[in-house]
């Protein structure tokens, strides 16, 4: 799933400070799994901003909506007879539902609520660990289910650095060397032929936007004019 | 030849290469590289000119490779993955040819959260075993890393580095493997001070029959001090500081601690002088330049020979 942070909340405080209506949208799938921008985290930023700006003699009205996806036009639906009302919208979405939201109504200021951090796994409730970089050229048979892109801090591909320090990563002996890792399970699976043939520079495929249209789809697209 | 530089000539005549280290300043004064320089002139085969090591920004590594040519030194000239892409890369490996350098040592380069620029976007496009095959296709192919041709390809001699003691140490000389059919001439190991460990890598890439494709240059660091000795057990990673060797500079005298560590030194120079596989010494004497001129004295390893 995709995990976010809140934002620090002075730091949406002062995004919508010369805003009187605020409606602020929660999404209720990663970021709801993750404790970030879910109905919960929609209901608590609304009760700051109003104590906030009722202490400094400026008073916000808040409205408070959570849609299923907020990457997915079909839930935005909901929200289209409701955002007249209002003159700035937080989105507590992940950086694409946010932008589809700024999408769907460009007329009104559009602000973030979460940070969005990392493409991870629930390791456990409240603990988020990053998997994956989303590079475009999975290298996981390769590297016995281990990310070289993400867990590795240099992102290597050719086995660890000189830097491995007893199983840890040189930035933190609280992070597992990737590298070390991977040998290692490699070697139980007596794979270990895997990495020791080079891997050739990588084909980065996360450098310009992307978009996929899934084969059996193509033509259905072609139909709108969509290549 | 496929560089023509010292440092290979020296290596194919099969004489014991003695290389040594330059860091460049924290800024424009020309002044240090130079006074630097002087100490390592006639005591070294060729010397390392950092790329902003510990990630903290320095003189770019070719401007003072340049200053080191200017000096009478031949520059190794160091390039790390953290800074640049491969279009970076290899403009600067052009450029570097083109002005003289010939030896060029290609690396991972230490992560920028150690530096001075903590919040750096690191690059890492390629890793350090991808560059040292990068720069042997422009020079043997002529050809860029996308495939297109050079006018002219740059002449280099590739190094790269190893570390016999990081773990798993049966990976160790795998990677060296790696490195060797990525097609590095020479490399250049992590500073060695658990010496059992050294002799049983050496073997392991003499075993292999990597030290007929590859120049092993054993990295030397002289302890300064217990507190150094210390630092880079407990502190470095990858680095490995067996007990004995603290023990050692402890039983000295206060004042006899940094004779004792160049003492330790000199003693693994000769020890590597015979040790089969090895084809030189890679003498780091961090912040120690002037040293050199001392060390090189006592490893008996002057006067350096001339091909």
């Amino acid at each position: 799933m995709i995990v976010a942070e809140r934002k620090p909340f002075e730091e949406v405080r002062a995004m919508v400070k010369d805003f009187k209506k605020v409606l602020t949208v929660g999404c209720g799938t990663c970021v709801a799994v993750c404790l970030a921008g879910g109905e919960k985290e929609v209901g608590v930023l609304n009760s700051e901003l109003k104590i906030a700006r009722r202490m400094e003699g400026s008073p916000i009205q808040t409205g408070g909506v959570t849609v299923e996806r907020q990457c997915d036009m079909e839930f935005l639906e909901e929200l289209d007879g409701i955002v007249d009302e209002y003159d700035a919208i937080i989105s507590m979405a992940c950086g694409a539902g946010i932008q589809f939201i700024a999408e769907r109504f460009p007329d009104i200021p559009v602000f973030p609520g979460v940070d969005t951090s990392f493409i991870g796994v629930n390791r456990e409730v409240g603990w988020y660990e990053e998997k994956c970089r989303a590079c475009g050229t999975c290298v996981l048979g390769m590297t016995a289910g281990i990310c070289p892109v993400t867990m590795c801090a240099k992102g290597l591909f050719n086995g660890p650095c000189g830097g491995t320090n007893k199983g840890s990563c040189e930035i933190n002996s609280d992070q597992p060397c990737a590298w070390h890792r991977i040998h290692e399970r490699l070697a139980k699976q007596n794979r270990l032929q895997n990495i020791l043939d080079i891997c050739p520079p990588n084909d980065w495929r996360n450098q310009t936007p992307r978009t996929i249209v899934q084969p059996g789809y193509k033509d259905r697209l072609a139909a709108f004019g969509i290549k | 030849m496929k560089s023509g530089s010292n440092l290979e000539k020296i290596l194919r005549a099969g004489h014991f290469a003695f290389t040594g280290e330059l860091g460049p300043p924290r800024g424009t004064n020309v002044a240090v590289v130079r006074e630097k320089a002087k100490h390592l002139v006639g005591m070294v085969d060729a010397v390392n000119i950092t790329d902003n090591q510990t990630a903290m920004v320095r003189m770019s590594s070719w401007a003072a490779s340049l200053i080191a040519i200017e000096e009478g030194l031949e520059p190794n000239y160091q390039m790390v993955c953290r800074d640049r892409n491969r279009l970076a890369m290899q403009a600067d490996i052009l450029g570097a040819s083109a002005l003289g350098i010939r030896n060029m040592l290609c690396l991972s380069g230490d992560h920028q959260q150690f530096g001075d620029h903590p919040q750096a976007k690191g690059v890492f496009d390629i890793d350090s075993t991808q560059l040292i095959g990068m720069v042997k296709k422009m020079r043997d192919e002529s050809k860029f890393l996308g495939g297109a041709d050079i006018d002219e390809p740059p002449k280099i001699f590739i190094g790269g580095a190893a570390n016999p003691f990081a773990e798993p140490h049966e990976w160790r000389v795998h990677r060296l493997a790696k490195k060797v059919r990525a097609g590095v001439d020479f490399v250049q190991t992590q500073c060695i001070y658990n010496m059992e460990r050294m002799r049983q890598w050496v073997k392991e890439s003499v075993d292999m029959g990597l030290t007929e494709k590859v120049y092993i240059l054993a990295g030397v660091t002289p302890m300064k001090s217990v507190g150094m000795a210390r630092y880079m057990q407990l502190k470095v990673p990858g680095m490995d500081v067996p007990n004995a060797i603290i023990k050692r500079l402890q039983g000295v005298d206060k004042k006899k601690v940094a004779d004792e560590g160049i003492k330790i030194a000199c003693e693994q120079i000769e020890e590597f002088k015979e040790m089969k596989g090895v084809a030189g010494v890679h003498l780091m004497p961090i912040e120690w330049e002037h040293k050199v001129p001392e060390i090189a004295e006592r490893a008996k390893v002057l006067p350096r020979p001339v091909v």
